[in-house]
């Protein structure tokens, strides 16, 4: 059993696992109780996401896969900011700073 | 090399695995906040590096795009994390009923004792008392 092969079982085991955290995470997007369990896992499952295109990338050997992990990041970031700004004010982009409501 | 590649990959993996226990389990959104951001941005920085190791042993390439993400996600989970939570406090979602202690809600109301009725916060006053 060659090194490749170990590194092999490795990446299709680490998949597999990281697939089932997934969908742990869809389910509490499904089910969660208030809107800001839903932003979060969504979140994270953006986070994970990230992870799982690293992985894809070692196992088709592609290293121009690599950028899609950095946009998915910078998207998944920006939508859970603008998300948990409207549900705090109701409004993404605020005219008027100095008001409180 | 193959080890520390593998040992980096199987390490992020569990780390994500633990996220998502967490975020499955715990009771309300604060402590699942807290489950999501800290532990699976750890793990996905273990993935990124075991990443850049395969590449550089592989084809004997430095790639600093996977630096770059793995400082991104070092800056953006809990920026992230804390936005959401402040929105979560903000919108009133009440934390879990076994909760001992609100500072945040305590500061900002102004009321010097709030009336706690969570039934361990009473143990623990009594025990206090005693």
């Amino acid at each position: 059993m060659n090194a490749q092969s170990v590194l092999d079982v490795v990446l299709i085991f680490s998949i597999l696992v990281l697939s089932f955290a997934m969908l742990g995470m869809m389910y509490r997007i499904v089910v969660g109780p208030t809107l800001h369990d839903r932003v979060l896992s969504l979140d994270a499952l953006g986070v994970l996401l990230m992870g799982f295109i690293a992985l894809i990338s070692m196992m088709i050997h592609s290293q121009y896969l690599t950028v899609v992990i950095l946009l998915i990041g910078i998207l998944a970031f920006i939508a859970t900011i603008g998300f948990a700004k409207y549900l705090e004010k109701g409004l993404v982009i605020e005219n008027d700073r100095d008001s409180d409501d | 090399m193959i080890s520390l590649i593998s040992f980096l990959i199987l390490g992020g993996t569990f780390f994500t695995v633990v996220a998502a226990v967490g975020v499955v389990r715990l009771p309300d959104v604060y402590s699942r906040l807290h489950a999501a951001s800290k532990s699976s941005t750890l793990g996905v920085m273990m993935m990124m590096l075991g990443t850049f190791f395969y590449f550089w042993y592989m084809d004997n390439l430095i790639d600093a795009k996977l630096f770059l993400a793995i400082l991104f996600i070092f800056v953006t989970a809990p920026v992230a994390a804390h936005v959401v939570s402040r929105s979560a406090f903000h919108s009133d979602v009440e934390p879990y009923r076994l909760t001992i202690l609100n500072e945040l809600k305590r500061d900002e109301s102004g009321i010097e004792e709030v009336e706690y009725t969570a039934p361990s916060y009473q143990a623990l006053k009594k025990s206090n008392d005693e």
